[in-house]
């Protein structure tokens, strides 16, 4: 399986994607800078997190229409995997493949931690390995990750299994001192109708390997394979 | 021609920042405030068009990239 790494100016996450991919799953990985139109034959697209354009205007706004977001479109539309993280996951909001937008945190602080995640559905290309209810460790860091969607829209979402993580306590309960950022109904991800398009604000990328003490992370990508 | 655009947070959606800017004018003394909320302005310098052109698109800007419209609101004036 082929993995792109979008380049976005500001991105920051992608050569820790580009290390997971090729080094802890054994994939191929090709980094796809945003002025490009193609996307090299990639199975996979990932959008890593960051600060693209600085987070001008809003996160991911001009982002959303980089020239290489026109074959991101075409390939999610031809039901080819795409997963956005943290930044990654704020630009396909504002592109439209995924419903929704991530608003300031309620504290307006920047948060930096590891938080605990419910897994809310494990019908996804991307949460099949997980157990459904499994409680998983990754750490967030971002000034904008509190998720917003119309009430249509969330109905819609919980109906359709979309959420797929949701913050909550350690022992797996929802709580409100839990939701590190507002989110509403705690969303940390979700998936688009097809469900071969992935946001999430947590970072799976950085907790892939025995070294940083915890792998949850690498369950992800490999439930993607 | 120039266009003056205002974009502001829909209402219902929470705006934390006019919370914290509220608390602050509140503790400085200003009782009179009763709510705030924060929003963009932005400028943008036109060539010479047609007002209704104008109009037309500057709203297509709006739409498409100053504002995001599942929580953001927008009006401008042309001057």
């Amino acid at each position: 399986m082929k993995f792109g790494i979008v380049v976005f100016p500001g991105s920051n996450c992608d050569a820790d994607c580009h290390h997971v991919v090729t080094h802890v799953l054994g994939c191929e990985a090709v980094a796809l800078w945003h002025k490009e139109t193609s996307l090299q034959g990639c199975d996979c697209v990932i959008l890593p997190g960051g600060y693209s354009h600085a987070d001008y205007l809003r996160c991911g706004a001009m982002a959303a229409f980089s020239p290489i977001m026109t074959a991101v479109k075409g390939h999610a539309a031809a039901g080819g995997l795409v997963f956005g993280i943290c930044n990654g996951f704020q630009i396909l909001t504002e592109a439209g493949l995924l419903p929704g937008v991530l608003m300031r945190n309620t504290s307006i602080r920047h948060i930096c931690r590891d938080v605990t995640l419910r897994v809310n559905s494990n019908q996804t290309r991307f949460t099949r390995l997980f157990r459904a209810g499994e409680v998983l460790t990754m750490p967030i860091a971002h000034n904008e990750g509190n998720y917003f969607v119309e009430r249509r829209q969330l109905v819609k979402l919980e109906e359709q299994g979309q959420i797929l993580l949701r913050y909550c306590a350690p022992d797996g309960e929802l709580t409100e001192d839990a939701n590190p950022n507002g989110s509403l109904v705690a969303i940390a991800g979700i998936v688009n109708e097809q469900g071969n398009v992935c946001g999430m604000m947590p970072h799976p990328e950085r907790c892939s390997e025995a070294i940083f003490g915890n792998r949850d992370g690498k369950k992800m990508f490999e439930s993607m394979l | 021609m120039l266009a003056k655009i205002y974009v502001t947070l829909k209402k219902g959606v929470h705006d934390p920042q006019g919370e914290a800017v509220h608390h602050a004018l509140l503790s400085l003394g200003f009782r009179q405030v009763s709510d705030v909320r924060i929003g963009k302005y932005i400028e943008l310098k036109l060539g010479e068009m047609e007002r209704n052109e104008a109009e037309k698109k500057v709203t297509e800007m709006c739409q498409k990239l100053l504002a995001n419209t599942v929580i953001e609101g927008y009006r401008f004036e042309l001057e």
